[in-house]
């Protein structure tokens, strides 16, 4: 067990090298000079922009950047933004509010999703499983913008329940609506994927032994089916926590959230190559350890798995 | 056994510590703009995240520019309504040649209590025009004698090989201090309009404490304006309060501002309707639609003019549209009522000019018929020219609203004309002026322009004349130089305009640019605001806004 992990830390070495350096070079290659745009309809005078590029070093060649990059940053140094900020600070002050819209977009999605699901599976073909249905269904049809301004405008402007965005420092209370928004999507798949698991499992050999072997209902379906079942919603909610916080530039915009969403896409869009790797950089390592956390879970869940 | 008691505990281990970092960090107080007492609350304002540190030469894009000039009061200071100069720090702006200017001060001080002196505008000037220090505005000092000296033109271009040489000099032998409270300037020809120009915010004064600590300086800027600096939390806001000491005539009646950043324009509206946030100068197009924001935001809503213009520039470099009756054509073929009914619900005025109205010396209808709407004559100008198609028009599209405008101009130009025409977007506005500034265009550009000081001069000067530093579609006429070379040396502002006017006629004759539409700015604020007036540069006046609590 602690081999595997510490292997599976290693194999991490190489992946957080290219995916970085992937992230790197795509930002470099966006077409358009980073100062062609910044005085406005006029162009910038050519002092200014000698002197930025040399401070940024984006007459060097790609490998060049990206390698001084990677040294200042094993050193802790994230570089600083076209602005002269520490994209440190940046991150720090982004990434928490992030973590917790994510946090709580993964519960809502966990505990409405999965309840949702052992219901249908449990009893298929009803009322409840057609409404399920439906509205699964219709939750994957819209677009995570559209529903992010639906709850918006109705919720937010036009009845008043919660204020239209979030404040500059979130409470817990008022990152529930853009977290219902954000793990929406997810949701609707968790639900569809454990009512798949259960309605397999229900026949499986192992539940027709539970329910002979005389034991209740409730530990059959509580300890027997729910964990089995559970593998698969397991592996998609632990790789979703990574895609939520990635994912959230949409969300973060319509709500005005100052979390990592608003950052890497601000940074994208005036070609600030060092801000967007810096978070790339945090997002990579969440996204490696919950694949990791994950395949642990799978041993925790069902001994037969074995990890070394 | 063993195995999984690890990894559950590993398991809650991770979990545990991605919870702390979530609950941890988040520093920054929520200084917000709701609640507050009386007259000192402080109101909250619509902005975006300042590009570049808070230098006022090194200042030009909004975000920065709003807190610059709060934090800032230059010599000269323009009225609210129609932008008209007055004396602010300066006691007085001598000059009997409209090239040698003497310059007195008023009795200030800094927000540090540093007094204003006149090497705190020297000093600040030859650093902002100083080569190496690479300020964003350095250009705006290149009328100052000794300018060419320590700012050295690249020899062969930007472009070339060489490097601009090292500067012969620090500072400009055209500034001189005579005392503590007078200097004068000396400007390479005589430049009516000067005294205006040093209202603009990259003359602003620096105290001494920026040129021994500028990283101290850009970590808490210290101005002589009405508002100083209290705090700032990147990517969310900052706060400024009343500064009680500032001498300025009208002194402002809220207690603060907290520029906020919105991640767009949407949700900044979203706020501005339900009160949570208090100004918003401009309201995203999709609050025009059918004037919805007129609904929403019902008595507490303005639509004004400001000093800006919209146009649609030529590359005249480009053989295609090198012949003025071409350019012409597309002018008149281009129904600019129409389009604006459709596209803004009539909220914006077509142009019948290059210099937008509310300056002093405007001049109402100046392009005549070369600006009205007239298929026939498009028809005939573009059979006179030999014209053949197809036409493109192009802009970026991450601009509110730029993609609809543009393609309506194009349907209106293929109606009148009976020549296709391709509205052509490009994705980002870097990647357009990159085309721009390199003189790549082959088709015709969005171009605009808003005033960076009250006078006709600036909508002409930097855009029309040969060579100039925004002539993006490298248009020239000798006569035209010739003519706003006689505006510059006029010996007055007033006796300036004739000639000005003269230029903008001959440059409307040429249509290197196509007018679209004079600019107009919808803007919104909450409940509790019960005085909100946009100024000419499109801005909230701080100084009169007043809050109703």
């Amino acid at each position: 067990m602690g081999r595997y992990v510490l292997r599976r830390l290693l194999q991490l070495v190489p992946v957080f090298i290219g995916t970085t350096f992937l992230i790197y070079a795509l930002v470099w290659a966006i077409p358009g000079d980073p100062f062609a745009a910044k005085c406005g309809d006029r162009p910038c005078p050519p002092a200014y922009v000698a002197e930025m590029r040399e401070k940024f070093h984006l007459d060097d060649n790609i490998f060049s950047q990206y390698f001084q990059y990677l040294g200042n940053l094993l050193t802790g140094d994230f570089g600083e933004t076209f602005s002269g900020l520490q994209v440190s600070e940046l991150i720090a002050d982004a990434y928490p509010t992030t973590i917790r819209l994510a946090l709580l977009a993964l519960l809502i999605e966990a505990v409405i999703g999965l309840a949702a699901g052992v219901f249908t599976g449990l009893r298929g073909g009803g009322f409840l499983d057609n409404l399920v249905l439906v509205s699964t269904l219709f939750l994957i049809a819209v677009p995570v913008f559209v529903t992010g301004f639906v709850v918006q405008t109705f919720l937010g402007l036009r009845w008043g329940i919660i204020s239209p965005t979030v404040s500059i420092d979130p409470t817990w209370g008022e990152l529930i609506a853009p977290a219902f928004v954000l793990g929406s999507l997810s949701m609707a798949y968790v639900t569809r994927l454990m009512r798949t698991s259960i309605a397999e499992n229900q026949r499986a050999d192992y539940v027709r032994t539970a329910v002979a072997k005389g034991l209740t209902p409730r530990r059959v379906v509580g300890v027997h089916l729910l964990r089995n079942s559970a593998i698969p919603v397991i592996t998609f909610l632990g790789t979703d926590l990574g895609a939520l916080m990635g994912g959230a530039i949409v969300t973060e915009g319509i709500f005005n959230i100052r979390g990592i969403g608003g950052l890497v896409f601000r940074a994208i869009v005036t070609k600030e190559g060092i801000t967007v790797t810096g978070v790339v950089v945090l997002l990579v390592i969440v996204y490696l350890l919950m694949n990791l956390l994950v395949d642990v879970l799978y041993a925790v869940l069902d001994p037969r798995i074995r990890l070394d | 056994m063993r195995s999984r008691r690890v990894a559950a505990s590993l398991a809650v281990g991770v979990s545990v510590a991605l919870f702390a970092s979530a609950c941890g960090g988040g520093g920054g107080d929520s200084a917000g703009g709701a609640g507050g007492d009386g007259a000192a609350a402080t109101i909250s304002v619509y902005s975006t995240e300042p590009e570049n540190p808070l230098v006022p030469s090194n200042t030009n894009e909004v975000g920065g520019g709003k807190v610059i000039d709060s934090l800032f009061s230059n010599l000269v200071s323009y009225e609210t309504e129609d932008a008209a100069p007055y004396n602010e720090v300066a006691e007085s702006i001598e000059t009997t040649d409209s090239q040698n200017y003497t310059i007195t001060l008023k009795d200030w001080t800094f927000h540090d209590g540093t007094p204003v002196t006149s090497s705190s505008f020297v000093d600040a000037w030859n650093f902002a025009a100083y080569g190496p220090n690479a300020q964003q505005n350095s250009s705006f000092f290149s009328q100052i004698q000794g300018f060419a000296d320590v700012n050295p033109t690249d020899p062969d271009g930007e472009s070339g090989p060489a490097e601009a040489p090292a500067p012969a000099a620090e500072t400009m032998s055209g500034l001189q201090i005579v005392d503590d409270k007078t200097f004068t300037v000396a400007l390479t020809a005589p430049f009516s309009v000067f005294p205006t120009v040093l209202g603009y915010s990259a003359f602003a004064p620096l105290p001494a404490s920026f040129f021994t600590d500028q990283a101290g300086f850009e970590a808490a800027p210290i101005g002589n304006g009405p508002f100083r600096y209290v705090d700032r939390q990147p990517g969310a806001n900052i706060t400024l309060e009343t500064w009680a000491d500032w001498p300025g005539e009208r002194k402002p009646s809220i207690g603060g501002v907290e520029y906020r950043s919105y991640a767009s324009p949407e949700a900044a509206y979203a706020d501005l309707v339900s009160g949570n946030l208090d100004y918003m100068e401009q309201l995203p197009p999709s609050s025009l639609v059918g004037r919805l924001f007129e609904q929403d935001l019902a008595g507490r809503n303005s639509n004004t003019t400001y000093l800006g213009i919209n146009t649609i520039a030529f590359p005249v470099y480009d053989p295609k549209y090198a012949d003025p009756r071409v350019r012409q054509a597309l002018s008149v073929a281009i129904d600019r009522r129409a389009v604006s009914d459709q596209v803004y619900d009539g909220l914006r005025d077509p142009a019948a000019g290059v210099v937008p109205p509310g300056l002093d010396g405007f001049v109402e209808g100046q392009c005549g018929d070369l600006c009205t709407y007239n298929p026939d004559k498009a028809k005939q100008l573009l059979a006179e020219a030999g014209f053949t198609g197809p036409i493109e028009l192009t802009s970026n599209v991450d601009g509110a609203g730029n993609q609809e405008v543009f393609q309506a101009f194009c349907i209106s130009i293929t109606n009148a004309t009976g020549i296709p025409c391709n509205f052509v977007p490009v994705p980002t506005f870097a990647e357009f002026r990159t085309t721009i500034n390199a003189r790549e265009a082959t088709t015709p550009f969005r171009t605009g322009w808003s005033a960076d000081y009250p006078s006709i001069e600036n909508f002409l000067n930097p855009l029309y004349r040969s060579g100039a530093s925004s002539n993006d579609g490298e248009y020239t006429n000798p006569q035209v130089d010739a003519l706003l070379a006689q505006g510059d040396s006029a010996p007055s502002t007033e006796e300036s305009f004739g000639f000005y006017q003269e230029a903008e006629r001959l440059i409307l004759q040429d249509m290197p640019t196509i007018p679209t539409f004079y600019s107009t700015t919808q803007a919104g604020w909450s409940p509790r605001m019960s005085t909100a007036t946009t100024n000419q540069f499109r801005e909230l006046d701080l100084l009169t806004a007043t809050v109703s609590e």
